[in-house]
């Protein structure tokens, strides 16, 4: 196991995006010792976020990637944090998870999981990245699943979108979160390679 | 011809189809989807010049919004 800890401490984690996802997936890495993260955001915290984001009522106002660096140093206090403050486009993409060992997806909007999926995998062709798809509402465990194409992994049930009707829900969005977070460490810790071309799908 | 699709095998007439076509004949209706070719990513601007064929493999999956 020692060297297993090892192996997460000089692990570099990008995460795009600190909403439901991002907050929560960031807050279980820092807990298991992933030695840095590099956070993405450009949104502050606001009430509302509170119902499933990781972030707590004194920092509504606060930039979320301050508040989350905060949030996850009062765990962790040697964890390696680069926060940025920015809206992500292609070319923040590739400088900002340049030297990451993998890429988590965090976003909200549909095109933005795309842009970055894209990216990622056109110019990272060696780096995994973890998506995530469908976590609107409640219920339906079981629907949970993760699949993999290549060096995409993809986490959520693929088929709940978010709408008035199905809000966005505490519960099955830390779920997903806490599956990226989990599919992030087995990466690591068993070296999962990136198999090319002819990947199975799972 | 016969392809994957999603791991299913699925025949359909002709030899050639265009990825756009593909999905809107499989109800893929989303605007937002990763589609993969033998494992290569297609973009979405290149859905209509790009075309599967014979023993191809399809992976599509439906990009959701929430996060």
């Amino acid at each position: 196991m020692k060297s297993k800890l090892e192996k997460l401490k000089g692990t570099c984690i990008g995460i795009a995006g600190c909403g439901g996802l991002g907050s929560n997936c960031a807050m279980a890495l820092a807990r298991v010792g992933v030695g840095s993260l590099v956070i993405v955001d450009f949104d502050v915290v606001t009430l509302e976020n509170l119902d499933r984001q990781y972030y707590f009522i004194d920092q509504v106002g606060q930039k979320k990637v301050l508040a989350l660096r905060e949030n996850i140093r009062r765990v962790n206090p040697d964890i390696d944090i680069q926060a940025h403050d920015l809206r992500l486009g292609p070319d923040g993409v590739v400088d900002i998870f340049k030297n990451c060992n993998l890429v988590i997806e965090a976003f909200d909007r549909a095109d933005m999981k795309l842009m970055l999926i894209e990216t990622v995998t056109e110019r990272f062709p060696d780096k995994f990245i973890i998506a995530a798809s469908g976590l609107a509402g409640y219920g339906n465990n079981n629907a949970m699943r993760t699949r993999r194409l290549g060096s995409l992994f993809i986490c959520g049930d693929e088929v709940s979108e978010v709408s008035t009707e199905l809000p966005p829900l505490a519960p099955r969005v830390a779920m997903v979160a806490a599956m990226q977070a989990n599919q992030a460490l087995e990466i690591v810790l068993d070296d999962l390679a990136l198999l090319g071309d002819d990947d199975a799908w799972d | 011809m016969k392809i994957s699709l999603n791991n299913k095998e699925e025949s359909m007439a002709g030899e050639s189809i265009s990825v756009r076509e593909l999905l809107t004949l499989m109800k893929f209706t989303f605007p937002l989807i990763i589609v993969k070719i033998n494992g290569r990513l297609i973009k979405k601007e290149d859905y209509e010049r790009i075309f599967i064929g014979d023993g191809d493999r399809v992976e599509a999956i439906h990009l959701m919004s929430g996060g």
